[in-house]
């Protein structure tokens, strides 16, 4: 992990394994699934909802100051506890979760490298005990929304051409081939994409592992499709989980300044009466 | 307690490429089903055999990709 701008930000399996009763880590699991948690799970990990305890369960938006740090708390997380996420999904969920702990002003966060699907195949322990948390008391910053896109910023960046848009949704969702993922429900109106925007899959960032993949790997793939780092870049998806782990990658493993997670994505601009939208293949990178 | 006998395969379900992961924890077999693009979770099954939590799996899959609609796209 030593070629990232920040590897601190990520641990391995080993690490993980090695520091299950280390009593200033809490590992949280995140999935989208969340059955998957009581199936099975790392040795002393907790799990979180991401549809219950990670959003606001009223309007749509991140979770609420005041629930977050109830979340932190009753989960045994202090101010200065490392907490490491990992989840199914190569950690779509944990890197949304992540996002928020930012937002919200947490120093030490990680991200275990390969999330549940590396876990279970490397045949680690695993356990079906919900570990016994002692609440403590915990209290955020206020919220920096430096890391958040908003559609009015989308929107005014993207008209004067100050951004660099990533699409990380699938081929077939950029295109508007299809509104959704397969066999997931369609939460949009229209298909296609933000008019400039790049396709760069989330998948292409990872292994077959579900690992990341290395520095150098990861500069070429966005600079390949002409993202460079030089310029702000929004990165987007349907609901905003995906592009949190494309944010991640961006910010954290290749280090670039200035890089957002618009979580409105395709749902909110796909529903917009009147947005410009693009369809089919994006045009070559200038 | 493992995840033994951890093996992953692709095959071609209702047009669309799925991902079935299964192992064994103790008695039962676990199977998951994703579509491989984008790597969405779509079943998570449980059965005595490996063959029996795929099964239940891919009927899952079956139903839910069933569902997706394709669009032209000049």
């Amino acid at each position: 992990m030593a070629d990232y701008k920040h590897p601190e930000v990520l641990v391995s399996t080993d690490w993980v394994a090695n520091n299950v009763n280390n009593a200033a880590v809490r590992v949280v699991e995140v999935d989208v699934d969340t059955k998957a948690y009581d199936e099975s799970h790392a040795p002393g990990a907790i799990g979180w909802a991401w549809n219950t305890q990670l959003c606001d369960t009223v309007r749509r938006d991140i979770i609420p100051k005041a629930d977050f740090e109830l979340l932190m708390a009753s989960s045994g997380i202090a101010n200065d506890t490392t907490v490491v996420l990992y989840g199914d999904n190569n950690n779509w969920f944990a890197a949304w979760a992540f996002w928020q702990l930012k937002i919200y002003g947490h120093r030490e966060v990680r991200l275990m490298n390969g999330g549940r699907k590396k876990w279970l195949a490397e045949g680690r322990e695993l356990s079906k005990e919900v570990p016994a948390v002692t609440t403590v008391g915990y209290k955020a910053s206020p919220p920096d929304f430096s890391i958040r896109a908003y559609l009015k910023q989308v929107q005014d960046k993207t008209s004067a051409g100050q951004v660099d848009l990533v699409d990380v949704r699938s081929g077939p969702e950029f295109t508007g081939e299809i509104l959704a993922p397969p066999g997931l429900p369609e939460t949009c109106q229209r298909g296609g994409h933000i008019p400039g925007a790049r396709n760069i899959p989330w998948a292409q960032a990872c292994g077959e592992d579900g690992a990341f993949k290395s520095a150098d790997d990861l500069k070429t793939l966005y600079a390949n499709a002409g993202i460079s780092g030089n310029r702000p870049i929004i990165a987007y998806c349907r609901i905003g989980e995906r592009s949190s782990h494309t944010w991640f990658v961006l910010t954290y493993l290749l280090g670039y300044s200035n890089v957002t997670n618009y979580d409105g994505s395709w749902t909110e601009w796909g529903n917009l009466v009147g947005a410009p939208v693009e369809k089919g293949a994006a045009a070559a990178a200038g | 307690m493992k995840a033994e006998e951890y093996s992953t395969r692709t095959l071609d379900w209702e047009g669309w490429k799925v991902k079935l992961t299964s192992y064994r924890l103790g008695d039962t077999f676990h199977c998951t089903a994703d579509n491989v693009e984008p790597g969405a979770w779509l079943a998570r099954t449980t059965g005595p055999t490996r063959e029996e939590a795929e099964k239940q799996a891919l009927e899952r899959a079956r139903q839910l990709l069933s569902r997706t609609r394709r669009f032209p796209v000049e």
